[in-house]
């Protein structure tokens, strides 16, 4: 039985194994590959999508259990927070890689969607679930603070 | 190779249809140019006005695609904004690292060996432009200016796009003139990172995201131990996924081909393999380090030495002898290994992010039975390296063909687990250094004498010969051996190991342990001999840059001061590739009895500053990927030697609250320029080593500290 959800605003479909994680099913077969795979086992998070926008692992989301749901992944993610968090990472150049940034981006966005002005502990406790190899996290903290301010100014 | 020669060659290349151009800056438009002007292989500017600069380097977050890109737009009075980047193909005659031979990204090379080839290449088009121009408006060419891209003479101006087509029918200045550094309009300005937008919006496309018509996704299983084989395979089990579309087991292990990932996976899963472990290494971890400690406490074969360490450590006042013990390491890079191959008659398209271009092509036409001539590699983004996407023997890239080959009907996605990747061997070498170091009654060190024993990655492959000579295996002591230091009496002694375990350089190679035992070890030796750290060391140094970069962060981090309670400093300088790095960390004692590294301070000296914002950028990372692994990373051979850890929930790895901040001084300097990517990372474990050791007396001489063995 097909397994429909609301995939970045638009009703999407998917017929196969309803046990298939939500990250194939959007890479494999959707041919959205802004979101990553890193390890399989939620351990670090370039996988990251929102799921009624809230962070989410879709590599241990089998696409069965979201019937219904919103997922919105890096391709449609849209708002003044998002564009807020987009723009702070490209004004101080967060990636070097660049594997794990959809994923870290898509989780700053949902850090800020829940605490407007993170502090450091909140930026560690909610980017924890966020490996970055090439160690940019200097400026992840930075990025996020910056996106902060922006938004606090333009609320 | 002159210029006209690189144009011919360039012109005739068949392996240069680029259809990638990438928009850098801020929001720029992406755009396809056309290209009526090619000067040279480096530089194409379309009617569009675009300029691409074609980058022979991988990308793997380095940044090498922002700064060769901004050592020809200065040279060429470009605006940044025009700039685009092309990946090159697999092409040694034109694209072949000058220090390597053969293409290739490592050795913290990307920037020093193409410097004054990218400036040639810009001069050269920029002189072009300037004589098109003089010529349209038949004004002297002595008199034509270029500024951000507009070529002007009075009233006159011209984009570089309306003068390309002139410029073109042009002939090629063997020998432009350069600019002096004062007139460098890019090179040391923070220029925008040429691929921040693509990679913070989803658009950067890797290996990984490629797909071909008709593709299978396929996925591998690896014997249990290193160095086992495939002795039979029951494929029912893994066919009857839904899914599945094949099992096919090759040299190195059982391939599992499937219409998605998650099928390949689940049929790896499901598969039934019996091994052939007759010839797999079976010694655990802890057995191989007793060989290792044995032969360190025996000369080797001596690497470098200077008068009589043995006697002046027989005559010293005070001694001190330590045994060092450093683990294998995964490089783990956040894109595990891939390929996607797409196999053609006597032909081949390969998508990779390539660390050896030609390298992986050569081995890739082996493997496929078919001529070098028929690869056409599309280079693509790489989401990390830190050293594994080159071996020796090009693993990887002879894997993924096999794996393609035994499928045919097919384009093959080949991508590893990160099982496979943590389990799949190419790791930093186990290695252990056994130092002993004698003061006389002023405190003065007079003897000096390591000795190191590890694997050499080099042995058995195509570049044995090259990296091991009369026994001794320069990246095993590189950092130990021509230091900094100049002691009074010294010896260096080599072993190179052997075991069955593939080994790999890994971020900054010999220098990852080196830089840890002479500076921890120093450390003590100075303390021993109630010198200062910083002074101590000032006074040990033979050259200016190494004491430049000490002096400065000493000033940076206020050395001498009083720490917080409960916080301590430490200090530590290593010269890798070139460039010199000094670092003093502050660390407290972590709520898990590890250390927490508060603040990192950090003066580099890497010659001419290309790009200040992608040094910071490398000092930063180099810290917390050495961080990282010295606090938490270990591989460890357990029993029958089988690898215990096999993703990040068992190969820890740095989190965003453990990442100390970091300040940066980049010293000023007109030196050629030399590396970033590697050397921020050696002084920081010992910085850190020594800090703890000033906190709590404890000398940690295994790492990582959350070994069991420090508690």
């Amino acid at each position: 039985m097909a397994t429909e959800f609301l995939l970045n605003g638009t009703t999407t479909s998917f017929d196969g194994d309803p046990d298939t994680p939500l990250l194939w099913v959007l890479r494999d077969h959707l041919k959205l590959t802004g979101t990553k795979y890193g390890c399989g086992i939620a351990q670090c998070g370039a996988c990251t999508v929102h799921l009624d926008g809230k962070n989410r692992r879709s590599c241990v989301t089998p696409v069965g259990t979201i019937a219904g749901r919103k997922v919105t992944t890096i391709e449609g993610v849209a708002g003044k927070t998002a564009e807020a968090v987009k723009s702070a990472w490209v004004a101080i150049d967060v990636p070097q890689c660049g594997f794990c940034q959809s994923g870290q981006v898509m989780s700053a966005i949902g850090l800020l969607s829940a605490k407007p002005k993170p502090t450091d502990d909140d930026i560690d406790h909610g980017m924890a679930g966020n490996l970055c190899r090439c160690a940019t996290y200097v400026r992840i903290r930075q990025a996020i603070h910056d996106a902060a301010s922006t938004l606090e100014k333009t609320a | 190779m002159t210029a006209i020669a690189s144009r011919r060659e360039f012109l005739a290349s068949s392996g240069l249809v680029i259809g990638l151009a990438l928009p850098i800056g801020r929001g720029a438009a992406a755009a396809t140019p056309v290209t009526p002007f090619a000067p040279n292989a480096f530089v194409r500017i379309a009617a569009d006005n675009t300029v691409t600069v074609v980058i022979k380097h991988v990308e793997f977050g380095q940044g090498p695609a922002t700064g060769l890109t901004t050592i020809v737009a200065d040279e060429l009075d470009a605006d940044w904004a025009q700039m685009r980047i092309a990946f090159a193909p697999a092409n040694d005659p034109l694209y072949k690292n000058l220090m390597f031979g053969t293409m290739g990204t490592g050795g913290s090379t990307a920037i020093a060996n193409s410097w004054m080839q990218l400036r040639n290449a810009g001069a050269a088009a920029r002189t072009m432009l300037v004589a098109a121009a003089a010529k349209r408006w038949n004004v002297p060419a002595a008199e034509v200016k270029v500024s951000k891209g507009v070529v002007s003479h009075g009233r006159n101006k011209a984009s570089f796009g309306e003068l390309a087509a002139d410029a073109a029918l042009l002939p090629v200045p063997e020998k432009p003139v350069l600019k002096t550094p004062d007139q460098f309009t890019l090179i040391g300005k923070d220029v925008p990172k040429i691929d921040s937008v693509a990679k913070s919006n989803g658009t950067a496309i890797f290996t990984m995201d490629v797909s071909r018509p008709g593709m299978v996704n396929a996925t591998i299983l690896h014997p249990p131990a290193f160095g086992g084989t495939v002795k039979s395979v029951d494929k029912q089990a893994a066919l009857a996924v839904p899914g599945v579309v094949a099992v096919e087991a090759i040299r190195s292990g059982v391939v599992v081909y499937a219409k998605d990932s998650f099928a390949a996976m689940r049929g790896r899963a499901a598969l039934k393999v019996e091994w052939d472990l007759a010839k797999a290494e079976t010694r655990s971890g802890e057995e191989l380090i007793k060989t290792y400690k044995a032969a360190a406490v025996t000369p080797g074969k001596q690497a470098e030495a200077k008068g009589d360490a043995a006697a002046a450590l027989a005559g010293a006042a005070k001694t001190i002898e330590a045994t060092y013990v450093f683990p294998f390491l995964a490089h783990a890079p956040m894109e595990p290994m891939d390929a996607v191959i797409e196999l053609g008659k006597g032909k081949a398209d390969v998508w990779m992010g390539s660390q050896f271009q030609v390298g992986d092509m050569r081995a890739m036409a082996a493997a496929l039975g078919i001529p070098f001539e028929g690869m056409t590699l599309h280079e693509q983004y790489a989401g990390g390296s830190f050293g594994r996407r080159a071996t020796p023997d090009m693993d990887f890239a002879t894997e993924a063909a096999l794996a393609a080959k035994a499928y045919p009907q097919a384009p093959v996605k080949f991508v590893w687990t990160r099982e496979n990747d943590i389990r799949g061997g190419r790791y930093r070498p186990l290695v252990v250094h056994q130092l002993k170091g004698g003061i006389d009654a002023k405190g003065d060190i007079i003897g000096w004498d390591q000795v190191v024993a590890a694997q050499s990655f080099f042995a058995n492959t195509p570049m044995a010969a090259m990296g091991i000579k009369d026994g001794i295996d320069d990246s095993i002591v590189e950092g130990a051996a021509k230091s900094s230091y100049a002691w009074p009496n010294y010896r260096i002694g080599c072993h190179v190991m052997e075991n069955g375990v593939p080994t790999l350089w890994w971020r900054s190679v010999g220098n990852t342990h080196t830089a840890y035992a002479v500076e921890t070890f120093l450390d003590e030796l100075l303390a021993l001999g109630g010198k200062d750290a910083v002074k101590g060391r000032i006074a040990l140094m033979k050259e200016d840059r190494a004491k430049g970069v000490l002096t400065r962060v000493a000033e940076l981090a206020d050395w001498g001061r009083k720490p917080k309670d409960g916080h301590a400093f430490g200090v530590a300088m290593h010269k890798s590739f070139g460039s010199y790095v000094a670092q003093i960390a502050e660390v407290s004692k972590g709520a898990d009895g590890l250390p927490k590294v508060h603040k990192v301070w950090v003066a580099v000296d890497c010659g001419v500053a290309v790009n200040p914002n992608v040094i910071r950028a490398q000092m930063e990372g180099g810290i917390g990927y050495g961080l990282g692994h010295a606090l938490y990373a270990e591989l460890v051979l357990g029993e029958g030697g089988r690898i215990a850890q096999g993703n990040f929930d068992t190969y820890r790895s740095l989190r965003i609250g453990e990442m100390p901040e970091i300040e940066v001084a980049i010293i000023k300097s007109n030196e050629n320029p030399t590396g970033v990517g590697e050397p921020g990372l050696p002084p920081l474990a010992p910085a850190v080593a020594n800090a703890w050791r000033a906190l709590t007396g404890k000398a940690v001489r295994r790492l990582p500290f959350a070994h069991g063995e420090n508690a």
